[in-house]
């Protein structure tokens, strides 16, 4: 057959996406009890891991099926039995969620069917949930594995339930501290919310009076099983995939209505998602919150004249880059690049719809690497980059500050902390990126002035 | 915390076992040794290189990460071009243990740069060769690099494209050295197969192929030295002083040329013995380089490291020059240990990481009076544990196999033996031991514990019973460790602190683990209501 190398391939250099399995381990990582599985071997497990333990600082447990050049031959289904029995004895999850790697989607492993056939063998136990997704490396980005393993973790676990009146949240790939602020806003509104994937305890846990498995913080599968009689589903993401959305199942075998809209980093998408929950709730948004958006506009105009017509070069996953476009739209800032390594193909078009009297002046790049982000960065003469730390190398080159968000963060302490969503996270990124401003003028300023 | 050692080790195996279901178990049980030391040092046998049972949660990682980044990770000038899809150039990429050091500004560096082939789903079905090779000549358009090397992931030899083809095909095509890797990361028990792929290719593409002999009259290389935390500038700099010319470094802060050059050295110094044995054995039969083991963590094993060579050379200005660096260096390390050993004086470490590491960092903490009591590698095989005396006895399976020997004749024109073998005899005679190495068991203590690939839930246990002080690992342990409030110090990256190398280097970690140790922090692990065992709702009625 004819090998495809078509005219514009480019290699990626510095990219700006991790692998599927990445996402979907995220995701596992935060369901109460679940022990993540990676059918392949062990390097991404591995890999993986590191990773994630690099960002959070935080142990982070993902077992996998160890593969060796015989089952690469033979297949993997012998060390899948053998893992997933291991896990089991181990751990005692409650569900095991199993993603697959490049090497085992290319030997043609059939998890579905290895997970039959156990579940077969094996009735004589009770079995945790086995959650199947299949990430293949080579489709796709970590974005993709994540909101791919929720829709897994909904399809295998949601049951036929009674309607009640709580609510399903999908937020798409946040910090810790985000997930908590979420919490506490149902928890004000006095709205049961089922969110998943919560990693925020096990992705910033606290030291431990006696050993704790890893695997036991999360959202709760009876929560999880009942998603399907929620009153509503809310997803922050205008560009995941029909077949890749967890609210989108919900909607299509439960008929549970799914809210999509954009990551609340704006005040109007917080409007918008206050107002939602607020009518969901049928309880008015609590004084807290009110006062916390006021604090907040109050903040913008005090912080307005050191912000106005700067320039920044945003890149990350697709519905962060989104979120914070918007909330810089709104505070003044041009957005002069948005870049993402994402191959969803809906960034061009949610900005156009988000921000129409805007777009003229942005850049968008989509599966782009930091090669072609930084070329393009410099010739948008830009004044603050604000991304995840791999953009610290065009900080340098450009001699501009870089606010840190989104994840990977392997720079900085505290990314567990960072907040980017609500009133409260546009008020902390709004601090941040008004002080990298001002210090600015302070450092280039001769006399060193200390009221500025 | 100073940790308890009045274990019953037998009890403790045991413990360490239980988590496990018994086919699990009687594998594992190969694999945890209790030490026990006869007059000869003779040990008693471990099983290690074997490949860890899935489910089982391993430090290890894969042949991928073996290859390109380890052994090739630290090397500047090559350009390493991932074959595959994204995730493992991503994973790989600018990780903080590759320091380097470019003599100028306008030399390469391409370590700040991650460079992928980002396979997608059309290359796993048509095959990826093609763009392999435009990948190639791009990267050669813009950086103009002397040599490329292509790594291969998990998919490539599945899908059947021939890397080594390629590189070929373009090596003749762009003038420069083009050499590919099959490091696929299914191959190998762990990153050790690894290693040996990078240095087979090492051998056969790069080692021997440069022209220049290099100055100085007594001319080693440094093998399996990787510049951890900048390593390498403290062993290049104490070299430097003693007026031993370093040719190259395999390859912590090394370059292509160093590389290439390599065979003009008069001796091989082989510091981790698990990742480049058989590459220094190589060298000897095609070049005639003999080799030595060598240590440059501790103070001590410095000073004997530096002697060995001083001792090869058989040169009387040098040994004078030696002794005189010697002594210098040792006066400060001296003080050091004066005024950190007594706060940690019997405290106990343990140490799970690596081929050599394990073995190496516990000269460190002997020298502030720190016991290991327990230890073990994550990578290495038999030789590594018991010493080399029993390589002959392991057994080769199938996954040793799989990676390729090298066969290696005297090379007709570069082969010239550096000492007859009535010279090699004389200083074996005085005591300098070539082509050995003890292994880590016999210089450990009777009933100490051996453990190979530790796992997640062996680690948890074992720092429950023993309380140690401080644990050595990597970063996959550490925050498990550190959440039960026992200090974890890196020593796959030195916490991004280092150097640890030599003189100074000991002083730094004398310093950095008495930090460590005598943190305040620890104490706030327990809150005053945990630790008074006075109840909250006491203090709160008080107030009422």
């Amino acid at each position: 057959m004819e090998q495809q190398a078509s005219e514009n391939y480019r290699p990626t250099k510095n990219p700006c996406r991790l692998c599927t399995p990445f996402g979907a381990c995220v995701a596992f990582n935060g369901v109460a009890g679940c022990a993540p599985y990676i059918h392949g071997s062990q390097g991404c497990a591995t890999y993986i891991r590191r990773y994630l333990i690099g960002h959070f600082r935080e142990p982070v447990d993902i077992a996998c099926s160890s593969f060796g050049e015989s089952t690469t031959i033979f297949g993997g289904k012998e060390n899948f039995d053998t893992g997933i029995s291991n896990v089991i004895d181990g751990y005692a999850p409650k569900m095991v969620g199993i993603c697959s790697t490049c090497l085992s989607e290319t030997i043609g492993d059939d998890v579905s069917q290895f997970i039959y056939e156990y579940n077969k063998n094996n009735n004589t136990a009770p079995l945790p949930y086995l959650v199947n997704v299949s990430t293949p490396s080579y489709c796709g980005t970590h974005s993709d594995g994540f909101h791919k393993a929720n829709r897994a973790i909904v399809k295998t676990l949601a049951i036929e339930t009674m309607k009640h009146r709580g609510i399903n949240i999908f937020p798409g790939m946040l910090s810790p501290a985000d997930l908590r602020y979420l919490k506490e806003i149902m928890n004000d509104f006095c709205l049961p919310a089922m969110l998943l994937s919560d990693y925020s305890d096990s992705f910033d846990g606290q030291t431990w009076d006696k050993y704790e498995k890893n695997i036991e913080f999360g959202t709760e599968i009876k929560d999880i099983e009942k998603a399907g009689g929620a009153k509503a589903s809310i997803e922050f993401s205008t560009t995941v995939d029909d077949e890749s959305s967890a609210a989108g199942y919900l909607t299509e075998t439960f008929d549970v209505p799914a809210h999509t809209m954009p990551m609340p980093l704006s005040v109007t998408s917080t409007d918008k998602f206050f107002e939602l929950v607020s009518s969901l709730s049928e309880n008015p948004i609590p004084q807290k919150h009110l006062s916390e958006r006021g604090r907040l506009i109050d903040a913008y105009v005090d912080g307005h004249k050191y912000v106005f017509e700067k320039r920044a070069v945003i890149y990350g996953d697709e519905d962060m880059v989104i979120g914070l476009a918007c909330f810089l739209a709104e505070i003044g800032i041009i957005p002069a690049l948005c870049a993402t390594g994402g191959q969803g193909g809906k960034l061009q078009e949610s900005l156009e719809k988000l921000l129409p009297e805007m777009i003229s002046q942005i850049t968008v790049q989509e599966d782009t690497d930091f090669i072609d982000i930084n070329d393009c960065a410099r010739s948008l003469e830009p004044d603050i980059i604000i991304g995840n730390s791999n953009g610290y190398k065009l900080k340098r080159q450009l001699d501009i500050p870089l606010v840190r968000i989104g994840l990977p963060i392997h720079d900085r302490i505290g990314a567990s902390r960072i907040l980017h969503v609500g009133y409260r996270g546009a008020q902390q990124l709004y601090d941040r990126i008004v002080n990298a401003f001002i210090e600015i003028q302070q450092e280039d300023s001769p006399v060193g002035y200390t009221h500025i | 915390m100073s940790g308890n050692n009045k274990k019953d080790a037998n009890k403790v195996v045991d413990e360490l076992l239980k988590v496990y279901p018994s086919k699990v178990a009687r594998k594992r049980a190969q694999q945890i040794v209790i030490n026990q030391k006869d007059k000869e040092l003779n040990v008693p046998e471990i099983k290690a290189n074997v490949r860890t049972t899935p489910g089982i949660i391993t430090q290890r990682g894969c042949t991928y990460a073996g290859c390109k980044g380890v052994v090739l990770g630290p090397t500047r000038d090559i350009l390493n071009l991932t074959h595959g899809p994204i995730g493992c150039g991503f994973y790989s990429w600018l990780t903080r243990r590759n320091q380097t050091r470019p003599p100028t500004d306008k030399d390469d560096n391409f370590m700040t740069y991650c460079f992928s082939t980002d396979m997608q789903d059309s290359e796993i079905i048509f095959g990826g060769e093609k763009k392999l090779a435009k990948a190639i000549e791009e990267a050669y358009n813009i950086f103009k690099p002397k040599a490329i090397g292509i790594f291969a992931t998990c998919p490539v030899g599945l899908i059947g494209d021939d890397i080594h083809s390629v590189a070929k095909k373009m090596s003749d095509k762009l003038g420069i050295n083009v050499f590919g890797f099959s490091c696929e990361g299914y191959k190998g028990v762990s990153q050790s197969a690894g290693h040996h792929i990078a240095n087979n290719q090492l051998f056969k593409h790069v080692i021997g192929k440069g022209k220049e002999k290099p100055k100085g009259k007594f001319r080693i290389n440094l093998l399996g030295e990787y510049n951890i935390g900048g390593d390498a500038f403290l062993i290049e700099e104490l070299l430097e002083k003693c007026g031993i010319t370093l040719v190259s470094t395999f390859s912590g802060n090394s370059s292509y040329d160093g590389f290439a050059n390599s065979h003009n050295a008069d001796l091989n110094c082989i510091m981790c013995h698990r990742s480049i044995n058989y590459v220094a054995d190589m060298i000897e039969k095609k070049y005639g380089i003999p080799w030595i083991k060598v240590n440059f963590l501790g103070a001590d094993a410095s000073a004997k490291s530096l002697r060995k060579i001083a001792q090869y050379f058989d040169d009387n200005e040098l040994t004078e020059k030696v002794e005189k660096v010697i002594e210098e260096e040792m006066a400060k390390v001296k003080k050091a240990q004066k005024e950190i050993r007594p706060r940690n004086e019997g405290k106990l470490a343990m140490m799970f990481v690596g081929g050599s590491r394990a073995h190496h960092y516990q000269e460190l903490f002997n020298e502030i009076g720190m016991k290991t009591i327990a230890a073990g590698y994550e990578f290495a095989h038999r030789d590594d544990y018991e010493g080399r005396k029993v390589l002959p006895t392991i057994q080769i399976d199938a996954d040793s196999r799989n990676i390729e020997e090298l066969t290696v004749e005297a090379d007709p024109v570069e082969y010239q033996p550096r000492k007859t073998e009535e010279e090699i005899k004389a200083l074996e005679k005085a005591g300098l031991e070539f082509s050995g190495y003890e292994g880590m068991m016999p210089t450990m203590e009777n009933q100490t514990l051996i453990i190979d690939d530790i796992s997640q839930a062996e680690t948890e246990k074992l720092i429950d019973i023993y309380k140690p002080a401080i644990f050595c690992a990597g970063i996959k342990e550490k925050y498990t460790v550190q959440k039960s409030g026992t200090p974890m110090l890196q020593l796959h990256s030195y916490d991004y602190g280092g150097p640890f190398a030599v003189f100074d280097g000991a002083i730094n970690f004398y310093k950095t683990v008495d930090r460590m140790v005598n943190a305040r922090i620890w104490s706030f692990v327990k809150a005053p209501w945990q630790t008074t065992g006075k109840p909250v709702l006491e203090a709160e009625l008080v107030h009422n």
